[in-house]
Parts: C-alpha cells; sequence; structure tokens
C-alpha cells in the first residue's frame, strides 16, 4: 500500500482522505496480531527471565549468607526472630505452619485426585445390618476441583512467602553490615497506616476480589474442559472428568451432529454484536441530541426537562422493563390504543415476530438509556469554551458545522473510552434482553444447541438459560463464557489501540 | 464583539432583515423544542402514570387495553400484605442497607489507594482487573452458588449470601471515583504529609471531608443496586419465595401461569417499591449527576 506523506495527504480530497484512512486501518490489522503476538512473547521472555534471576537470587543468598539465613530456608522466620524482628519472624513461621498442616491433612489428598477429579462415583453396596443395597457416595469431583485449585492457590502463596522470607534475610544481613537498627515490630505497626498505608487500604478489596471474582473465574475456565453437567453433577448421580478441547472442538467443528450448535453460536454472537452497536450508538447520538436541545439558549424549566427524563434512571429497572414489556404485550395498552384510535385491527407482534422484537428491544433500550447519556453529555457540553463557538459564529458558520466541527469531535474525543465501555457493557446487557422479551420469540430449529435460545437472546442471556433446568450444560456455559471473554478482548484491543484519547492519567492531576 | 457585526453588515435595511429572520428562526427553532421536549415528557412519563393507574384496578387483574381503572380501590395494595412481598421487601432493604455501608467503604478504599499511592504493582493491577472485567461476571454464578450453597446461605438464607457476594467483588467498580480522586489537587496531600501528618490522616482529615459528593454518589449507587439486580438473586434464592427480593418475586408473578392472577398486583408491589427509591434519588440528584458526569467520562 501507497504511504502519503504529510503534505500528499493534505492535497486530497475529503473522499480520498477517508478511503485513504479506512485503508490504512485495515492495512494494519496485521499488524495489530503481529503487535500482540510480540507482546505475548516479550511476557513469557521476561517472566522466564524473571524466573531465571530468582533462582540466582536465591541461591547465591545462600551460599554468602550466615547460619541464620541458611537456617531460614527451612524454618521460615527463624532469622528474623534470631535479629530481634519477632512480630515479623513468628508470622513467617506461623505461616509456614498453617500451611504444612493443610498440605499433610488435606491437601495432597485434593492435588493427588485433581487429575483424575476423582474415581469412585456413587454406587451401591451390600449393607450386613440391612441386608440389603444401599447407595454409598464416593467422590465428589466438584470439590475436588474446587479444593484442588484453592490449594494451587495456597501453593503460589506460599512459594511467593518463601521467597519474601529470604529477600528479607538478605536485607536485614544488609542493613546490619552498615551498623544501623533494623525496624522493630512497632515500627511496621505504624507504617501500615503510613508508609504502607495503601497495603491496608487494598488488603480487603482484594482479598474479596481473590476469593469471589479470580478464583470462581479460574474455577469456571477449567470447566469447560470437562463434561460438568445436570447428567454428570459431580457428586449424586456420576462424576465428571476432564475430557480435553472436546467442548471447543464442538464449538467450532462444522459436522453433521453440532450444526445446529455452531450455528446458533454463530447467529447468536453475530445478534449480540447488532445490538450493542445500535444500543451504543442511538444512545449516544440521540443522547447528546437531547442534551443539546435542553441546553440551547432560550429554553426554559431546564430543571423540569432533565428531571422528567432522569425519572427513568431513578425508578428500579426491573419495574420499568418488566411493564414496558407488558404494555407491548399482545393484549397490552399500546395495542389497545391503537386499536381504539382506529389504526389497526390486529395487535402488532411487538413480542412475537423476531425483526419485530428486535425492534422494540433497541427502542425501548432508547428510553433506558437517553437519560444517562443526557447528563454525561450536559456535563461534557458545558466543558466546550464558548469562545470556540463565538469565533465559529463570527465566520459564518451554520448550527450544524459547528456540531460536525467543534462539538461532535470534542465529544468523541472525551468519551472515546465511554464509549467503549459502553459497547461491552452493551454486549452483557442482561437485565434488559431478559426482563423485556426472556430471549424470545422461539427459536425453534436451535432448540437442540441446548438452552433454546430464542431470537433475541444475547451471548449472556444464552449462558444463562444454559446453567438452568434440567440439563445445565454447565460446560457449555463455560466454553460460552470464554468465548465472551475472547470477543471483548479483541475489542478492546483494537478501539483502545484506536482512540485519540489514549491519555495520560498523571495529565488530570 | 457588537462592532465587529455592525461592520459586516453596512445597510440599516440588511440588519434589520437580518435581525427580524434571526429573531424568527430563533423562535421557530425553540418552538420546534418545546414541541420535541413535550412529546418526550410524555413518552418518558407515560408507563409511569399508566403503573400507577393501573395498581388502583378493581375490576380485574389480567393484563388489558385500557388504562384508566373503571373500578378503583385498594384492592391490589391489601392484597400484597397477603403474599410474600412484604418479606420480600425487607430482605431487599436489609441487602441494600448493609451493601451501602460496605461498599462503599471498600470502594473508596480502592479508589483512593489507586489514585494516591504509586506502588509497584500498582499498573499491572489495574490492567488485572480490567482483564478480570472482561469476563461475564455470571459465569462465577455456578461455582458461588454451590459455595453458598455449602455455607447455608442460599435459598430460605439468601439475604447474607446475597450481601457477601454483592460487596466481595465490589472493589472492581473503583473507576468512578477514582476519577474524582484524580481531580483532588495532590498538593493538598503532599502540604499535609510535610506538616507531619500520617497517610491514613491525610485520608480522614483532608480528602475524606472533600471527597462528599463522591461519597454519596457511591453510596446511592451501591443502595439501589440491590434493587435492581435480578440475576444473582434469582440464582442464589432458587425459587424459595423467603429468600427473594422484590426484583425476582415481582418477575414470579408475571410468569405466563401467574400474570392471569396477579398483574395488578404486580402494579401495586412496583409503585411501592419505586416510591422510596425515586424519593431518595431525586433528593440525591445533584451528586449523582456530579459522579457521573465527572467520573463516568475520566474513568
Amino acid at each position: 500500500m501507497k504511504l502519503y506523506s504529510d503534505l500528499e495527504y493534505l492535497k486530497l480530497s475529503k473522499g480520498q482522505k477517508f478511503l485513504y484512512n479506512l485503508r490504512c486501518f485495515f492495512a494494519a490489522i496485521p499488524r495489530w496480531f503481529a503487535k500482540i503476538g510480540i507482546a505475548i512473547g516479550r511476557f513469557f521472555k521476561n517472566l522466564f527471565l524473571g524466573i531465571g534471576r530468582e533462582l540466582k537470587d536465591i541461591a547465591m543468598t545462600f551460599v554468602h549468607g550466615d547460619w541464620k539465613t541458611k537456617i531460614s530456608y527451612v524454618v521460615m522466620g527463624f532469622g528474623n526472630i534470631a535479629r530481634g524482628q519477632i512480630l515479623r519472624g513468628l508470622l513467617f513461621l506461623a505461616f509456614e505452619a498453617v500451611f504444612i498442616f493443610y498440605m499433610v491433612t488435606t491437601g495432597v489428598n485434593w492435588l493427588s485426585k485433581l487429575p483424575t477429579l476423582g474415581t469412585v462415583g456413587p454406587h451401591e453396596e451390600y449393607d450386613e445390618i440391612l441386608d440389603a443395597y444401599t447407595k454409598v457416595y464416593g467422590d465428589d469431583s466438584f470439590k475436588i476441583l474446587l479444593y484442588g485449585v484453592l490449594t494451587i492457590f495456597f501453593i503460589i502463596a506460599f512459594i511467593y512467602t518463601w521467597r519474601m522470607n529470604i529477600k528479607q534475610n538478605q536485607t536485614a544481613e544488609k542493613i546490619l553490615a552498615t551498623g544501623k537498627p533494623l525496624k522493630s515490630g512497632k515500627d511496621d505497626l505504624r507504617s501500615l497506616v503510613d508508609d504502607s498505608f495503601h497495603k491496608t487500604l487494598l488488603a480487603l478489596p482484594l482479598t474479596g476480589i481473590l476469593i469471589f471474582t479470580v478464583m470462581p473465574i479460574v474455577f469456571m475456565i477449567l470447566v469447560a474442559f470437562t463434561n460438568y453437567d445436570g447428567a454428570h453433577n459431580g457428586f449424586s448421580n456420576n462424576l465428571f472428568t476432564w475430557v480435553g478441547l472436546e467442548n471447543f472442538k464442538q464449538l467450532l467443528s462444522f459436522s453433521d451432529g453440532n450444526k445446529v450448535y455452531t450455528a446458533a453460536f454463530g447467529e447468536i454472537l453475530t445478534w449480540t454484536l447488532i445490538w450493542a452497536f445500535f444500543a451504543t450508538f442511538t444512545n449516544y447520538f440521540l443522547g447528546m441530541f437531547v442534551a443539546m436541545m435542553i441546553n440551547k439558549k432560550g429554553i426554559k424549566i431546564k430543571k423540569f426537562w432533565r428531571t422528567v427524563l432522569v425519572l427513568t434512571i431513578a425508578i428500579p429497572q426491573f419495574i420499568s422493563l418488566l411493564y414496558v414489556s407488558k404494555m407491548f404485550a399482545q393484549n397490552g395498552i399500546v395495542n389497545g390504543f391503537l386499536k381504539d384510535l382506529g389504526w389497526i385491527k390486529d395487535p402488532l407482534p411487538f413480542w412475537t415476530d423476531p425483526t419485530w422484537a428486535r425492534f422494540t428491544v433497541i427502542i425501548v433500550n432508547i428510553w433506558i438509556g437517553i437519560p444517562y447519556l443526557m447528563l454525561i453529555a450536559t456535563g461534557i457540553l458545558m466543558n466546550i469554551p464558548a469562545d470556540l463557538y463565538e469565533s465559529a459564529k463570527i465566520d459564518g458558520a451554520s448550527g450544524f458545522q459547528q456540531y460536525a466541527h467543534i462539538t461532535l469531535p470534542y465529544m468523541l474525543f472525551v468519551t472515546g473510552p465511554y464509549l467503549l465501555t459502553s459497547f461491552t457493557g452493551n454486549m452483557n446487557n442482561f437485565n434488559v434482553i431478559y426482563l423485556l422479551t426472556g430471549g424470545g420469540p422461539d427459536k425453534a430449529w436451535a432448540s437442540a444447541a441446548g438452552g433454546s435460545p430464542g431470537q433475541t437472546d444475547l451471548l449472556i442471556t444464552w449462558l444463562f438459560k444454559v446453567t438452568t433446568g434440567a440439563e445445565s450444560k454447565y460446560y457449555q456455559a463455560s466454553v460460552i463464557g470464554i468465548m465472551v471473554f475472547v470477543v471483548m478482548a479483541l475489542i478492546t484491543v483494537v478501539v483502545y489501540g484506536l482512540l485519540p484519547s489514549n491519555k495520560n492519567e498523571e495529565d488530570f492531576q | 464583539m457588537a462592532d465587529l457585526k455592525k461592520l459586516s453588515e453596512k445597510t440599516p435595511e440588511n440588519e434589520l432583515k437580518k435581525h427580524i429572520g434571526l429573531k424568527a428562526s430563533r423562535t421557530i427553532g425553540n418552538t420546534l423544542i418545546y414541541i420535541l421536549l413535550i412529546i418526550m415528557t410524555v413518552i418518558w412519563l407515560t408507563p409511569f402514570v399508566c403503573i400507577v393507574l393501573q395498581s388502583f384496578r378493581c375490576e380485574s387483574t389480567y393484563i388489558v387495553g385500557y388504562v384508566i381503572p373503571q373500578q378503583w380501590g385498594l384492592d391490589n395494595y391489601k392484597a400484597l400484605f397477603q403474599t410474600d412481598f412484604p418479606i420480600w421487601y425487607r430482605n431487599t432493604l436489609i441487602t441494600a442497607l448493609c451493601v451501602s455501608v460496605l461498599q462503599t467503604v471498600i470502594v473508596l478504599c480502592m479508589s483512593y489507594t489507586l489514585s494516591r499511592f504509586r506502588f509497584k504493582l500498582r499498573k499491572p493491577l489495574m490492567k488485572f482487573m480490567l482483564v478480570l472485567g472482561l469476563f461475564p461476571g455470571m459465569l462465577t454464578m455456578i461455582i458461588l452458588y454451590r459455595v453458598l450453597k455449602d455455607l447455608g446461605l442460599t435459598q430460605a438464607n439468601a439475604v447474607p449470601g446475597l450481601i457477601l457476594v454483592y460487596i466481595a467483588s465490589s472493589g472492581m467498580g473503583y473507576y468512578i471515583s477514582k476519577g474524582f480522586f484524580d481531580t483532588l489537587p495532590k498538593s493538598l496531600d503532599e502540604a499535609a504529609r510535610i506538616d507531619g501528618a500520617t497517610r491514613a490522616q491525610v485520608l480522614t482529615k483532608i480528602i475524606l471531608p472533600l471527597a462528599k459528593p463522591i461519597v454519596i454518589y457511591t453510596i446511592l449507587t451501591a443502595f439501589m443496586g440491590p434493587f435492581g439486580d435480578f440475576v444473582f438473586a434469582r440464582y442464589i434464592s432458587m425459587n424459595t419465595s423467603k429468600g427473594m427480593n422484590v426484583a425476582v418475586g415481582l418477575w414470579s408473578w408475571l410468569t405466563p401461569d401467574q400474570v392471569q392472577y396477579k398483574y395488578t398486583m404486580f402494579c401495586a408491589g412496583g409503585v411501592l417499591v419505586a416510591i422510596p427509591v425515586t424519593i431518595l434519588f431525586l433528593c440525591l440528584q445533584k451528586y449523582y449527576v456530579e459522579g457521573v458526569t465527572g467520573g463516568a467520562v475520566k474513568g
């Protein structure tokens, strides 16, 4: 592709400039992938180099350290205690004791079962006292997977703490060599509200995120490689086990047996993207338009108009969504009203016809979304320097020109990141779809794909449907979830590279 | 400005014409805007007016095609108290109160730290949470349900379980208040530090009083969250009426086999839920707008 210099570019006509930019955009796509590849490669390179450095450092510390340090390699915290840092030493020692106790009592057991996820399922056993066969429960695959993952987390935490323990010995030796005193337990405690105050503040939130977000996500990613579902619930009927990449193969293969699944996934993904696009941009432009109307000079009772719109934010969404969904029902108010006016004879198929349903969902979403965008746009519009408009007026710019050359670029620049999050947020907009249509109308041919997806189902509502009901294909839900992640990550990476406002956060200060 | 205009428009007639033209076009423009705004007001208010009117309908309980009741009365409101509605209401209120306090503490800790402290793991941590946020949160529900069930915190005991789930991951939603903290000048902190204040004192004595708008914003959104949440609440209460929140409970009245008998009661329940939340929201609207316009964009 021919690249123009700046001067050549300026000579191009508008249409040519547009085409040129478009070509640049597509030509850059392979480069992005290359960039991502390089980034991943660099990550692993740094990782291995880092591990190598750490190992070397650990070995060197052992060779050069004194006897206190050497004992600390086995008895954590020994060096700290021997050098007078009792509090730190005891904490290290306690952690080691807890770790060893846990590993010996249960940890090893879970870890050893992790590769198979249990071997003894529920079975009948002869009971001599009752003189009959009774059901006996064996392993619980779910618990094995859960505690297996927990144990691995714990081991990683232990290795990290052990490394910290060695580092502390190393620094303590260095400090003592210069003749300065070490920090006492009191100093440590005081620094928790001062220099290391961030550790105190982050401790609680990060623990919550680790236990309730990170761990479940790791667990659910692993579930995608098992056959965990309603018929293999791991305990009371059948054990579940590792199946490798089987679930992904099913999704991506076009063989006869899985055609429905693949096709359903493709259709739902397409609709999800269409929905996210329209939901984001209709709201964005209409919201901006409404904000400009209300902010225009000479418009009175601005506060009243805003308050009316803000009502949709104030009233809990589930009420308005459920109510609006019933308003558009076959026998609902909207159809009744239109009939009374004599405009229609038969009720309009708002929720029963696929195309109607998709349109109605987007329209109702505009009703929900405009107020929020109106608030955001109002805030930004007020920040646009007024002299920009004044000078534009003197130059004879029309209202539309002012909009196209001042307002819109400014808005797009400031709200770029917001648009991105709003797009991904809409892809996962469970409430609007599920409460309005419940995913319907039915998509009869796709019922074999699991979870019987409907015409307005997004990936996220499909995921939810898959996990409920008798079949409960958890592994399938997990595969869908991972696909959602992949799609969202791709969009985020691509759009983030395009944003002009990819700016330094320190600029705001 | 005025001089410039005069220079560009030389003849008096020309000036007069332009003046009238401008004024007329402005009046037409404003009238158009008023008409549009009035239409919008009608569209935006219709559902809410309708739901209130229908909650007073006594002659039938199913969906009908007209709005104004033929027979007015409080039957639907009275009927609410024979159902589990008060329990759902209590559940939601308890959840919302607990969550609004705890979530605010967690979000403020998180956002303040990420805005003010510069430590080694800060950037990686923020990137990591960005990536985590790309996973659909619903996925975690499957395992959380099993774990909470083992702990006995589901179904009839859903409230504590739900509170736990809401607040545990709330640290991820730090963006908006971090955006706010970023706008407070750092020189404030530095001045206090030079005067000998510890980091904790800087937070409690200097930053928090200044952060009142964002604190109120966080409390408000945290309080409203449980009122709107549907999917987590439904998952954890698992068809047990005693553990439902209002969203799940009222939703269950609109399922095909219930809607014939419960539709007007749904309207009445909806009104009762919406009134306190709406009043609270409109009272604190100022802070909400500040939070949305300030923080949402800077993110």
